[in-house]
């Protein structure tokens, strides 16, 4: 069999359920309308359990509103949105046909499903194990959203899941490249999902002074590169892309959002949570990601940043930008979505990776909103107003960091 | 207060339904859970236990292998709320 290895894979199909919109277009359309999807929770268990946060960036659509019922009670609401948005991607990408030994899934997840673990431990205090849902345990395994797409779409080349915090969905990506570069797949359904708006998780992220606390302006609380930042909004959501390789994309005529021309990984090993501050392996990731696309430093002309709002992490990627691309830092033209979505930890790389192709396939950066004073240690090119990219060949990256030391980079190109 | 065997069907279904999606007119005497309304063993104990809330009444686990078709499960229930 001749070498796969230098194959090229494009993306054909998006599918997005998000705090902004439902769909795919609906979330890029008020991204580009600066809209936030942080809004106050009205869940009863946010008084309850006086949880200091009062808001999130819940999901724009309830999946109650597009799932039947019985998938909503037999799936972790991270298996629904991610079923919700591999829909999607598989009708944008036209359902192709292909032999389901050579489709493929990859769908990470930070958390997986931990409102089904937890409703099920009170079930079982409450009411005993006679009572304990059946599906409790292939509700709540992190590969449950991987397994429901690959069940759904008789997906048969692999069924994969990536855990590693908030670059879940990144790396799941990556691995779906690799699935295609191997031979292994020709096809692959790739993404991250993630349903983490619980009051435990919120308040273990509030405990280590993670999340924002403006919880008298929640559209205001995610700033990135603001010196007014004080930690991120929690989101939920998911987002799938149909990868495909360029010949059978072409084959059949589908049309091509972009090439997904490779991934960089590495990792920090410097503290569970805490960044490296000088950026080093986050700068490997990005460096290793340009240099395996065939391309150099100078092309790249966009970075999605992973950019949380964290007083920490923004200044560590800045670093790691810095020190990837010295002087030519300057050139690129960088953006931050999660000011709109909040953070969708494990949905978060593949959503941005979605929005960083919509960037080059439109030729337009959306804007960062809320930010009013760029902090002075950030000296970068943030994108305020959406801006146009010019034609031809371009290339840009997508940042995602997780707790553990996880840097992950997507290197994307104009097709 | 007695149920009629009527009565336990059109429960049964509506448990049926909500675990399954199957429309509850679907859910007939004489039908099989395996054979004709594909439900796994999982769902079957789902339903089981929910039928035993529903309806007051205790199926125990080993009982469950006889309940072959939704007729021997109305008469479970309707024997046991005696």
């Amino acid at each position: 069999m001749p070498s796969t290895h230098d194959r090229r894979v494009v993306v054909t199909g998006l599918g997005a359920t998000t705090p902004v919109g439902g769909t795919t277009p609906e979330t890029w359309d008020a991204i580009l309308a600066g809209r936030s999807g942080a809004r106050t929770m009205e869940f009863d268990w946010v008084a309850k359990y006086e949880l200091p946060v009062h808001f999130a960036a819940t999901i724009h659509t309830p999946p109650s509103e597009v799932l039947k019922k019985v998938e909503t009670r037999r799936l972790d609401p991270s298996s629904q949105y991610a079923l919700i948005a591999a829909r999607e991607a598989w009708q944008d990408a036209g359902a192709p046909e292909i032999d389901p030994e050579r489709l493929g899934t990859a769908i990470g997840s930070g958390i997986g499903g931990v409102w089904t673990l937890l409703d099920q431990w009170d079930v079982l205090r409450e009411k005993g194990p006679r009572r304990v849902y059946p599906l409790a345990v292939p509700m709540l395994m992190p590969n449950g959203p991987a397994a429901a797409v690959s069940l759904e779409l008789h997906a048969r080349a692999g069924s994969h899941t990536a855990v590693s915090a908030c670059s879940s969905g990144a790396e799941s990506m990556g691995l779906g490249i690799e699935m295609i570069r191997s031979g292994r797949a020709e096809v692959v359904v790739a993404g991250g999902t993630e349903a983490a708006v619980h009051p435990m998780p919120i308040a273990g992220f509030a405990a280590m002074q993670a999340l924002s606390t403006r919880n008298d302006a929640p559209e205001q609380a995610s700033r990135p590169y603001d010196v007014d930042r004080d930690g991120f909004v929690l989101g939920e959501g998911a987002a799938v892309i149909v990868l495909e390789s360029e010949e059978h994309a072409k084959a059949r005529g589908a049309r091509i959002y972009a090439e997904l021309a490779s991934v960089g990984m590495s990792a920090d090993a410097h503290h569970i949570t805490a960044p490296e501050p000088e950026g080093s392996g986050a700068a490997r990731a990005m460096t290793f990601a340009v240099e395996n696309a065939g391309a150099s430093l100078g092309d790249v002309v966009h970075i999605n940043a992973h950019a949380t709002s964290t007083p920490v992490g923004d200044v560590a990627e800045y670093n790691a930008i810095r020190r990837a691309f010295g002087d030519l830092t300057d050139d690129i033209a960088i953006t931050a979505t999660k000011s709109m979505t909040g953070h969708l930890l494990g949905a978060a790389g593949s959503l941005e990776a979605v929005l960083t192709i919509l960037s080059l396939y439109h030729r337009v950066i959306p804007a960062t909103i809320n930010l009013e004073h760029q902090d002075p240690e950030i000296v970068l090119d943030v994108v305020t107003e959406n801006r146009k990219l010019p034609d031809g060949d371009l290339l840009a990256l997508n940042n995602s960091f997780g707790f553990g030391g996880h840097n992950v980079a997507l290197a994307i190109r104009t097709y | 207060m007695a149920q009629s065997e009527q009565e336990i069907l059109e429960g049964l279904a509506e448990i049926v339904n909500e675990e399954t999606g199957l429309d509850t007119d679907q859910v007939e005497l004489d039908k099989s859970f395996t054979d004709d309304l594909d439900i796994d063993s999982l769902s079957m104990m789902t339903i089981v236990v929910n039928a035993e809330e529903k309806f007051g009444v205790k199926i125990p686990d080993d009982e469950v292998k006889n309940l072959k078709t939704v007729r021997d499960a109305v008469s479970f229930i309707s024997n046991g709320l005696g």
